[in-house]
């Protein structure tokens, strides 16, 4: 029952967001039209034509049913700058950024562990230093550190690719992976201090609770109290954060794609808003929010899966 | 505390180079040294010059102006709304609380820079209008804070005498229930100062933000973008300012954050 009182919730939030998006969509100057007014030879009557049937005489709030309804069954409409439908165009970038979201995911979790693990046990300088960094990455200008990461590695080094997903004519899974290394650092960074910084408070937290004195004061190695005792209650915290910031990471995308020239959503949307491209836009915008209350709603589900404390 | 100190006094120098700008680089920003276009940093320029052979660190304390002022501004745009939509939702509670929390969670839920880039693409920005976009889309954190600060003390004795007393909705707020939300709504507040900087910077790195001549430290990463691999230099000093001031940003609002729990924590 719980559950489903949940997913209520988040129904109305995604009708309220679709009302922003359309609403902020429609005030763009010269409307949905705009790229047509601009190009030479367009007349009159051919405009007139295009409004009518893009259904754009009708009032707003039959064009706001119209869409919301297409929207839900996947009729995404058509794109403005090549005419062919959105959930096409969205469809074929999709693979490119879920191969670089997996891969900055991974490159997060693994600097998450030492980052957020050590400073919580230790006390000398290392864990010092790690909490630094920590707290310098979450300020991090992320598209200032791509980069510097292009300028590194990229130019002065040269080690690896500065832009792109493939060497053309290449593309075997060394490329690849040379490919995604720089742009998934970048997209990680912020995220992988902020990760660390959940973690470290909360194995801290966790190491004050009775049940782990319980542990040391029955012999049991600091190792094995970190492993088997600490470290599992405060993962959780650390893991829904994680599943709320993997919907965030969508919009890291669009500066992360745009630094490295990567072929996913993110260069979409940069595309389709140089274009005033809107049907794009307005479905891009309506996914990347969905995306995020989906991810919401999951860690809310999962939770008192995870954690039996919670279950009652 | 140290560190909260220390963040502090970088950022006052930094506001102080901002608001001297005029007088320590006069005219340097706009000079061109043609002789000198395009030099790595050297003692007479050090941070190097650019295309137009105009002096870097100028540009970038010209920048600063720019740059601060966004995210100072736009944190008190994001503060005034939120605490006005927090103290609403935490004051009259049931059916207005139902409805700004929602909204607030509505727009929490569209990704912050998307919604900032669609906005922009609407209105051609100005500086001012800048800092209302930027203000307009960083108001959730505080209502949140808000809310929670008022629902902490709407039932406590000073307020219940309050009332009693015959104390007006406004008064009750302003007076009572505002000056015990302080702590919680200013930590929010700077923290919106370093996202407000980093939100106008990334922008502009798309040149949808601070149009040129201004210069920004996000613009300016914007024009440094196609030379990169010839003058680095024009590319990693701004976004280095931006980063050493998002970071003093944060340090502070950290240590205020701290200092404001312990202080409640402290038995009166």
């Amino acid at each position: 029952m719980k559950y489903f009182r949940r997913v209520g919730v988040s129904v109305p939030l995604l009708l309220a967001i679709s009302l922003g998006v359309f609403g902020l969509i429609h005030l763009i100057p010269g409307g949905p039209m705009a790229v047509y007014l601009s190009s030479p030879g367009v007349r009159p009557e051919d405009l007139a034509r295009l409004t009518r049937a893009l259904g754009l005489d009708q009032p707003l709030w039959r064009q706001y049913l119209q869409w919301l309804g297409g929207f839900v069954t996947g009729e995404w409409g058509f794109s403005f700058s090549d005419g062919r439908p959105v959930i096409d165009r969205v469809a074929e970038r999709l693979p490119a950024t879920i191969e670089l979201m997996g891969a900055s995911i991974v490159m997060a979790l693994v600097a998450t562990a030492p980052l957020g693990i050590i400073p919580a046990v230790g006390r000398g300088w290392v864990s010092r230093g790690l909490s630094i960094v920590s707290f310098a990455g979450i300020s991090l200008p992320v598209f200032w550190f791509g980069l510097v990461l292009q300028l590194v590695f990229a130019i002065g080094l040269g080690w690896l690719p500065s832009s792109g997903r493939t060497t053309p004519g290449d593309g075997g899974a060394m490329d690849r992976l040379a490919h995604v290394l720089l742009p998934a650092a970048m997209l990680g960074a912020v995220h992988a201090a902020a990760w660390a910084r959940y973690l470290r408070a909360s194995i801290a937290d966790t190491l004050e609770q009775p049940f782990v004195n319980a542990a040391r004061a029955r012999g049991v190695p600091p190792g094995l109290v970190l492993a088997r005792h600490a470290l599992r209650p405060a993962l959780l915290p650390a893991l829904t954060i994680i599943l709320l910031d993997a919907a965030l990471m969508v919009a890291g995308t669009v500066v992360t794609e745009s630094v490295f020239a990567w072929p996913g959503l993110g260069s979409l949307f940069t595309e389709a808003l140089a274009r005033r491209d809107y049907t794009v836009l307005m479905a891009m915008l309506m996914l990347a929010s969905t995306a995020v209350v989906a991810c919401n709603l999951v860690a809310d589900l999962l939770y008192p899966l995870l954690d039996p404390r919670v279950r009652a | 505390m140290r560190r909260g100190r220390l963040a502090a006094a970088v950022l006052l120098l930094l506001i102080v180079a901002a608001l001297l700008a005029p007088w320590l680089a006069s005219g340097a920003a706009d000079t061109m040294d043609l002789a000198n276009r395009r030099a790595a940093p050297s003692l007479s320029h050090w941070f190097g010059t650019d295309e137009l052979g105009r002096d870097l660190l100028a540009r970038v304390f010209f920048g600063a102006r720019v740059s601060l002022a966004v995210g100072l501004l736009s944190a008190l745009v994001a503060g005034a709304l939120g605490v006005s939509v927090g103290a609403a939702s935490g004051f009259f509670g049931g059916g207005v609380d139902a409805v700004l929390m929602r909204a607030t969670d509505a727009v929490l839920s569209v990704p912050r820079l998307l919604l900032l880039m669609a906005a922009a693409a609407v209105v051609q920005p100005s500086v001012p209008v800048l800092v209302l976009l930027v203000g307009g889309i960083g108001w959730m954190e505080t209502a949140r804070v808000t809310r929670a600060a008022f629902l902490q003390s709407r039932d406590r004795e000073f307020v219940l005498a309050a009332r009693a007393a015959g104390a007006s909705p406004v008064r009750v707020i302003l007076a009572h229930l505002l000056p015990n939300a302080s702590g919680p709504i200013i930590v929010s507040m700077t923290l919106a100062v370093g996202r407000g900087i980093l939100l106008e910077s990334a922008l502009s790195f798309f040149g949808a933000g601070v149009q040129p001549p201004t210069a920004s430290w996000g613009n300016m990463l914007y024009q440094a973008q196609t030379t990169m691999s010839t003058e680095p230099w024009l590319a990693l000093f701004p976004g280095l300012f931006i980063f050493i001031t998002s970071v003093a940003v944060n340090a502070l609002g950290d240590s205020l954050g701290e200092a404001s729990v312990s202080e409640r924590r402290a038995p009166a």
